[in-house]
């Protein structure tokens, strides 16, 4: 009886569990099928089976721009705050608990603060740099990607200071004590053993980067660029998003599914060699 | 011979690239925002903007309505995301990595595209635009962040626990309420806050999802700044801060539920 029971229990868990997966990637992968097809919309008359929305992807220049413009953006800007945020929880490692807290709080401004609130002070600082102090800058890419990298660095902060409180507190002073200079300290000791954790934190900051829409949408109002998310975003309230944006939509699932399968068969070959060392 | 200047040089000076532009891109913002909200058109401290903002029965309608969408499909996507990760980090399905790894990926795909491919789903099945699909739409992007904090909760949690309320002889309901879900409180917090305060913000899932009625306080933010007018760079700020004013709030009674919810664990050990 007892026995029963459980194969019952098993059964409903495998069938929440599968009506939910179900109810994720459908949507994914309508748009993958309807994306070798010129039906005008998902789900009309199939056709041909046909790669006609991946030739037309490659000829929309404005949607081949503004898949340029994101991955510059989350590029350039996931690198910087890297760096910025490796540097930051350093800095704020070594300092006194007091200060810290303080530091710690002011840096998670950002992660807790609703997004538009944010945006709108970015935008507020570009109308003052530009037109009350007439600093020669204005709205677009560079803003951007100033704009990514200071929302995105906190996350790099969180990723890194686990990591450094793992570490040995005196390494970098015993370092310094030896000789060599602070730079040299950070490079050749700290930087090694936070390699694992600046690249966690590179992939979080990217992906934040490339998922943002808010900030980016608000500041992109006096200039005229786009990334993806603004692009479909700006496509459904004007004459409706073209059919190529499923070959594009296809092409990132793809590329994103196999990055991260490779990612953790090769994560858990390492777990288990390390096992048997 | 060390250097004088290695000497003097401390490790916290690190951080002071990182505080410099905290300084400017993150505090000195919030100012313009203080700034902009208590100035009048003439440039003098006013509070006409804030009267603006709460003399508008469309802003506290507006505001009701965000609260209220962010209500329901926060409770709805934990409804749907505590049995899955409660599931995920059962066995045997604890052990297949790969499938909790099918619940998150979502994450890691750009969001508008993804409510684009729900949107076209939808509307190839006849669901038309409503209230109810853009809280379909809220719920369907924020499930991987709703499902990843309290599947790391309960997967990390001590199985020991739960045997041991087994063997004293409570049975499953009762060791669920009174055992599993305190502990995994903390999850389900964390998951809260990672929707429920976003979703103000959440302008394009209302705009592509929702009907016309159906709107959150981030849009009409956002519409204040897209024209490009003076005037309306105040109004927009009061509102902001008003919007700050709730976003403090809520961290608030966050924090203190997260309080009250790490002693619980503690107590039950002694």
């Amino acid at each position: 009886m007892n026995k029963t029971s459980s194969v019952v229990s098993l059964i409903v868990k495998w069938f929440i569990l599968i009506v939910v997966l179900t109810a994720i990637y459908l949507p994914l992968l309508m748009i993958i099928v309807y994306s070798f097809s010129t039906s005008q919309s998902v789900g009309g008359e199939y056709g041909k089976f046909t790669f006609t929305l991946y030739s037309k992807l490659f000829q929309n220049e404005k949607l081949l721009d503004a898949t340029k413009n994101t991955l510059i953006i989350g590029l350039v800007s996931a690198l910087v705050a890297t760096v910025l945020g490796t540097t930051a929880s350093v800095g704020i490692h070594y300092m006194r608990t007091k200060i810290r807290s303080v530091v710690d709080a002011a840096s998670q401004i950002t992660v807790v603060n609703a997004e538009i609130v944010t945006a709108m002070g970015f935008f507020l600082l570009m109308i003052f740099l530009r037109d009350v102090i007439d600093l020669p800058v204005n709205f677009g890419l560079t803003w951007l990607i100033i704009a990514h990298i200071v929302i995105t660095t906190p996350y790099v902060i969180l990723t890194v200071t686990p990591r450094l409180k793992q570490l040995n507190p005196n390494l970098l002073e015993a370092s310094m004590d030896l000789g060599a200079g602070p730079m040299r300290s950070l490079i050749t000791v700290m930087l090694p053993q936070l390699a694992g954790a600046m690249v966690s934190g590179f992939a979080l900051a990217f992906t934040l980067s490339l998922d943002d829409f808010v900030i980016t949408n608000i500041n992109s109002f006096g200039a005229n660029i786009d990334t993806i998310s603004t692009y479909v975003y700006s496509g459904i309230r004007k004459k409706g998003i073209p059919v190529e944006i499923r070959a594009l939509s296809t092409i990132i699932f793809v590329v994103v599914l196999t990055a991260l399968i490779v990612y953790n068969v090769v994560k858990n070959k390492k777990a288990k060699e390390n096992k048997v060392n | 011979m060390k250097s004088r200047k290695a000497k003097v040089f401390r490790p916290t000076a690190f951080s002071f690239p990182y505080l410099a532009v905290t300084l400017v891109f993150v505090i000195f913002p919030l100012v313009l925002v203080l700034v902009y909200a208590f100035r009048g058109e003439d440039g003098t401290m006013t509070f006409d903007n804030f009267i603006h903002v709460f003399s508008e029965a469309e802003n506290l309608r507006q505001l009701g309505a965000t609260l209220g969408i962010a209500a329901l499909s926060t409770s709805i996507c934990l409804l749907i995301a505590y049995p899955v990760a409660f599931i995920l980090a059962s066995s045997p399905f604890n052990k297949m990595a790969i499938l909790s790894l099918l619940f998150i990926i979502p994450m890691w795909i750009n969001f508008m595209l993804r409510i684009f491919a729900l949107q076209s789903l939808l509307s190839m099945i006849g669901v038309n635009k409503s209230y109810f699909s853009a809280v379909i739409g809220m719920v369907y992007d924020f499930f991987p962040y709703m499902l990843l904090p309290i599947y790391t909760v309960l997967s990390n949690m001590d199985k020991s626990y739960v045997e041991a309320s087994r063997d004293l002889g409570a049975g499953p309901v009762k060791t669920f309420t009174r055992v599993t879900l305190p502990l995994s409180l903390p999850g389900v917090i964390s998951g809260i806050s990672m929707m429920f305060m976003p979703i103000f913000s959440s302008y394009s899932i209302t705009k592509m999802m929702g009907d016309a009625n159906t709107t959150v306080i981030g849009a009409k933010i956002a519409n204040l700044f897209e024209n490009q007018n003076y005037g309306n760079y105040g109004y927009g700020s009061a509102l902001s801060f008003v919007l700050l004013v709730i976003v403090i709030i809520v961290m608030l009674i966050g924090s203190f539920l997260s309080s009250r919810t790490n002693k619980a664990p503690k107590g039950g050990k002694a």
